[in-house]
């Protein structure tokens, strides 16, 4: 189901959640909604969502203008941070809760239900678990078992507010490729909120990165990464150096660092990724302060002579003999320039 | 001394065999004392004068105990305390819910001064209560001429018992489920909702059962309250025997005629009754926090 969000505003108090946000999704597509908190990305999933609802603008599943329709009526699976399972019920009831609530013309029969409970057990990986209370399970089972529940009534469409936030790093990394599989499974159009851009550019087809109430840039993990929009993408996805400078003939100057760079006159910000930077014999110097060497990478942290801290990735056969207080001299592979006011 | 001997040293110190069931090793220093003051002062204010009251109950014989403790009158007065009690907590159950449930949910004007309300009969001296209340309802009173009009008589009657009753008891439900209605989180509510429940599933599915070991808290404290109540019952209740006398007012009557063995009987027949109520609600209680952890 393709859902379109049209210019929609929402407002918390004076203060604006969301700003003519628009962004359309393609059926079965696997959206992640990027942003640092205070963005609005948990708003506009709420209002997809049909948990919140917008002061303008309108929110359509497949041309069916759902924008004031209540949750109960959209279809939705929505998954919460906080996982809120229903305490008093068993795993199993939590997951047909879905179902047990329809009324009795359109409710599956009893052993229907019994059975689609078990698949999605089988599906979430928790076989066997579900006459325990939530109480009784872990933190990643319990998100688990909140998926389960979501996605019990087959939703058009599951909605994810920051579904691996509560948990520790190694069980987040698992549920990661655990909600790839399902999604894969099921085909379902997802979409997802994090402030993680790893997680986003790791898990995602599309990501959609939101910045004080607007979207700044829709596309592909590789798109978002190695063409950011504007200069607050490029700082939020991925390690970048900021050098805020100026250009004139053909050079980016800012400081003692100076970069080729093939664009008009005038001042300018300029983001370099620490894998960009390069050694080179024509290049800016830098005086190495500290060197950790993380699996291939040797990450170094380096002061410019005007004094502006910097960060190098340099594979290991790359940086050759390297200690701390030597300088070395740089020159960068790839340059973002965004005029000063973004 | 060497890591060995230290290590040996500490094996010795071990807890063993029945000291295990009272101390466990533990951070959290105090349980001594804490129990010790605790289980004395139990002794001091609540074991000791109830013992003392059986003790004067089973200075006679069988025939006699029954003769007292279980006359027409007495059993009228039971039925009464025990009767108006239960229905009390029950009204007090369904709007101490709503009570909470506004204070929790809802900002309004003036919220802070109900918050202060649904404490004060807490506080008020419950003689206060029982003759306000007694003005209010009695026949020429600002409520009760209206219910006079509507065929109603409340003050005097077992009725306006269960009026007295359920003024004493709305805090202790108000106040053991706030805190729960609180914890439960909206998300709870938000998740039912985006499953296709309705407003009406999800308060009978989600919000209350949620709230059952906490209201049945309330329940029961407002019940064993009203039970015991003396003070603001005796100005409303019209005290006539067998009609609308309650079975602490009877212990006092019986007081004054110095017939304090009739006294003291009555009173552990109710002691008996009401201790087997809360074992009751507390094993309810139990097997419900059980299931939801």
């Amino acid at each position: 189901m393709t859902i379109s969000i049209r210019s929609v505003e929402k407002q918390f108090a004076r203060y604006p959640a969301l700003r003519g946000v628009s962004l359309e999704v393609q059926p079965g597509e696997l959206l992640a909604l990027l942003g640092p908190s205070g963005s609005g990305k948990t708003t506009l999933l709420r209002i997809i969502a049909g948990l919140e609802f917008p002061e303008a603008g309108q929110v359509a599943f497949d041309d069916q203008d759902v924008t004031f329709a209540s949750a109960a009526v959209r279809k939705v699976g929505f998954v919460f941070q906080q996982y809120a399972l229903f305490r008093h019920m068993t795993v199993a009831k939590n997951i047909a809760f879905g179902l047990d609530v329809r009324k009795a013309k359109d409710r599956p029969a009893r052993a229907e239900i019994n059975r689609r409970v078990e698949d999605l057990l089988g599906l979430v990986e928790l076989g066997g678990l579900g006459g325990r209370y939530p109480a009784q399970l872990s933190g990643g089972q319990r998100q688990r078992v909140a998926l389960a529940r979501a996605l019990a009534v087959s939703p058009q469409v599951l909605l994810l507010d920051e579904p691996f936030g509560a948990l520790d790093a190694t069980v987040r990394k698992s549920l990661r490729k655990e909600l790839r599989r399902i999604h894969n499974a099921t085909g379902v159009t997802t979409i997802f909120v994090t402030h993680d851009q790893e997680e986003a550019l790791d898990l995602a087809d599309r990501v959609a990165i939101l910045n004080q109430g607007s979207i700044e840039q829709v596309g592909t993990p590789q798109e978002v990464y190695d063409q950011p929009a504007s200069a607050f993408v490029c700082s939020f996805v991925g390690e970048t150096n900021r050098f805020d400078g100026a250009v004139s003939g053909g050079r980016f100057v800012c400081g003692s660092v100076s970069l080729a760079v093939d664009c008009a006159d005038g001042p300018k910000t300029a983001f370099v990724r620490p894998h960009d930077l390069v050694v080179a014999p024509e290049g800016f110097e830098a005086k190495i302060v500290r060197v950790t060497a993380q699996g291939p990478v040797i990450q170094i942290e380096a002061q410019t002579a005007s004094d502006q801290r910097i960060e190098i990735s340099l594979a290991r056969q790359e940086a050759g003999s390297i200690a701390v207080g030597q300088t070395l001299r740089l020159a960068a592979r790839k340059v973002h320039l965004f005029d000063p006011a973004d | 001394m060497s890591s060995t001997t230290l290590s040996t040293a500490g094996q010795d110190r071990q807890p063993r065999g029945a000291k295990t069931l009272f101390r466990r090793r533990s951070a959290i220093a105090g349980f001594g004392l804490s129990l010790g003051v605790t289980v004395s002062l139990l002794s001091l204010v609540v074991l000791i004068p109830l013992s003392a009251v059986i003790l004067k109950a089973s200075g006679q014989s069988f025939s006699e105990f029954l003769q007292a403790g279980f006359s027409a009158r007495a059993l009228g007065a039971y039925r009464l305390s025990f009767g108006a009690a239960f229905v009390a907590a029950a009204v007090n159950a369904v709007f101490g819910v709503l009570t909470a449930w506004a204070l929790v949910r809802y900002e309004f004007p003036g919220k802070s001064i109900i918050n202060g309300l649904v404490d004060l009969p807490f506080a008020l001296p419950t003689a206060v209560a029982g003759i306000a209340l007694a003005a209010l309802y009695s026949p020429n009173g600002w409520v009760g001429q209206y219910l006079e009009m509507a065929g109603i008589k409340a003050a005097y009657t077992p009725l306006g018992v269960v009026i007295a009753l359920t003024f004493i008891g709305l805090p202790f439900v108000v106040r053991t489920i706030e805190p729960v209605l609180r914890d439960l989180s909206a998300d709870v509510e938000e998740a039912a909702a985006s499953l296709g429940a309705g407003r009406l599933s999800i308060i009978g599915r989600v919000i209350l059962p949620a709230l059952g070991p906490a209201w049945l808290t309330g329940f029961a404290l407002s019940f064993a309250r009203g039970v015991g109540e003396y003070g603001s019952v005796i100005f409303i209740a019209g005290n006539m025997p067998f009609k609308s006398e309650i079975a602490p007012l009877l212990i006092v009557i019986q007081l004054e005629q110095f017939n304090y063995q009739a006294a003291s009987t009555i009173a552990v027949v109710m002691l008996s009754a009401s201790f087997a109520m809360l074992l009751v609600i507390n094993a309810i209680q139990a097997w419900a926090r059980k299931r939801s952890a």
